[in-house]
């Protein structure tokens, strides 16, 4: 098997007269945590939902696992999943109802277990009869969380998985994934505006702006490669740069 | 939030177990889900349940009346026993498919979870697939209590048509569901704020269906329209089962003709509109 996980080459995606994503090529290792960080409209939740096959790309390629999408998306999407605040799980069904539902439309051949297994994980022993549209937004980001994990995805894709979570929770978020990347040896891809995150969770940056990406490295080397202190300030400086990067 | 404080418990998840061919074309079980998640949602209050029958019953109810005052003035074949009351219960049939259908559609659209079905292994005419089957479970719950109530309130009882009501059933079930499909990707296509289609869409056909007056009645020009319909059939052969008894085999054929079309549009509309919405990136952004 390829040691990429994402394979992403001349990507686009050109809406009438606006550029969201414009000539984007990168590769993702089997196994890393990636962030992909930008400001708002610089084409993060753009990619990723390329990447889903929720967006169909103006032109460019992707493949994902080995396998190119869209033409084989229904070879891989029983191996990836995704989560993002901008979705949600139908309200009036209970935790268990939509672990239940989902853990089907993936295939899975022991769902009661592995909705135990996460249950017990993701400490979700006491809501999960409860209905998902009346949890506090800690417990319905560990319920996304779930969903996202049902499959024990190769290839997890998340939207700002700490997004409206108090420290405490977002820590606890930032560790679980870090478990499960290392002992399953997925690959995360995460879409963040929390710099804090991405230093303390991943291991490659790509950074974006404007639809296009302008750096890319490790955290420690982005920091170094800008004489900054955090990345934060590399950040900034790459976001208030006109030409983006050094 | 009291338990979360602890360290994360380390996953110890082995890969689950999946199905063997996770990625077949056409999953039984992905189909199974989805009608699952329907009646989830059914079971989650009795109101749903009540609202279904609500309608269908308030409606016999009304025409029955019409029916028994219509008995002593009327002409022969509003003379035939029930017309009206059967024509009520047969248009509630169309009305119920095609609104089981889209508003089992609509759901995942208000729910904002359209994106996290389509990123899963759920292939469209799987999902379009639970939507019909969704639909027929949610017409028998509306339309049997009312077709149940107009035997002891009028002594007439749709089932003594015995194989005709199959026939009758069948088609107009599948010609609601194919306007369904068709309304629910004008809705994805248009986003929410045409999501009043789904209510009203159907009504555009009320008209030229002949569900209360023959198809002779409606202008040349009109007729020809109406005889592209499957409802218009199903409605002529009612008539002509209640009043001359028999079953009229050339009306079933043209209805499940005309259906095979209409039904077959109603897919490849569905189908191709979420292609477009793959285009347009409508998946993601679901509001009016």
């Amino acid at each position: 098997m390829s040691s990429l996980a994402v394979k992403v080459s001349k990507l686009s995606k050109i809406y009438g007269n606006t550029t969201a994503v414009q000539d984007l090529s990168f590769e993702i290792e089997t196994g890393s945590i990636t962030a992909l960080l930008g400001g708002n409209g610089a084409g993060k939740t753009t990619i990723i939902s390329m990447l889903l096959g929720l967006l169909t790309p103006t032109s460019g390629t992707i493949h994902l696992l080995g396998k190119q999408m869209p033409e084989q998306r229904k070879t891989v999407t029983p191996k990836m999943n995704f989560g993002s605040p901008y979705v949600d799980l139908p309200k009036r069904l209970t935790v268990r109802q939509n672990l239940d539902v989902f853990a089907s439309l993936y295939g899975l051949r022991e769902p009661k277990r592995r909705i135990e297994q996460l249950c017990d994980e993701l400490h979700l022993k006491n809501i999960i009869d409860r209905p998902t549209g009346k949890l506090s937004s800690g417990q319905a980001t560990r319920v996304g969380l779930a969903k996202a994990l049902i499959n024990a995805p190769c290839l997890l894709l998340l939207d700002e998985p700490t997004a409206s979570l108090d420290p405490d929770t977002a820590d606890w978020v930032r560790e679980y994934l870090k478990a499960y990347r290392d002992l399953t040896g997925a690959t995360i891809i995460l879409a963040s505006h929390n710099m804090t995150e991405v230093e303390r969770v991943c291991e490659n940056v790509l950074m974006l702006k404007s639809g296009s990406m302008i750096d890319h490295g490790s955290p420690f080397s982005l920091i170094e490669k800008y004489s900054r202190q955090n990345l934060e300030q590399v950040f900034l400086e790459i976001a208030r740069s006109p030409d983006g990067a050094q | 939030m009291n338990e979360d404080k602890s360290i994360p418990r380390i996953p110890r998840l082995a890969a689950p177990k999946a199905e063997q061919r996770a990625d077949r074309s056409f999953s039984p079980l992905r189909v199974a889900a989805m009608i699952r998640r329907y009646l989830y949602l059914l079971q989650s209050g009795w109101i749903r349940i009540i609202e279904l029958a609500y309608w269908p019953i308030m409606q016999m109810i009304l025409w029955g009346f019409m029916t028994e005052f219509l008995l002593n003035s009327s002409s022969g074949i509003l003379r035939a026993g029930g017309v009206l009351i059967a024509a009520v219960l047969l248009w509630d049939v169309l009305f119920r498919s095609n609104i089981g259908v889209a508003i089992s559609f609509l759901e995942e659209m208000w729910s904002r979870n359209l994106a996290q079905l389509c990123a899963s292994p759920l292939r469209t005419h799987e999902w379009a697939a639970a939507l019909i089957i969704i639909s027929l479970l949610r017409t028998l719950i509306g339309v049997l209590p009312a077709a149940l109530l107009a035997i002891p309130l009028y002594q007439f009882s749709i089932f003594e048509m015995g194989f005709t009501l199959v026939a009758f059933f069948s088609n107009l079930l599948i010609f609601g569901a194919a306007v369904g499909l068709g309304v629910s990707a004008l809705v994805l296509r248009y986003g929410l704020g045409a999501e009043s289609l789904a209510w009203v869409g159907i009504f555009l056909i009320a008209p030229i269906s002949g569900i209360y007056y023959p198809i002779s009645t409606l202008p040349d020009w009109l007729q020809f329209l109406a005889h592209a319909l499957p409802s218009s059939h199903v409605f002529e052969g009612m008539r002509i089962a209640l009043a001359e008894n028999r079953f009229d085999l050339g009306l079933f054929y043209n209805a499940l003709m005309l259906n095979a079309v209409f039904l077959a549009a109603g897919f490849f509309i569905f189908l191709g509109t979420f292609r477009i919405a793959r285009r347009q990136g409508l998946l993601l952004q679901i509001g009016e």
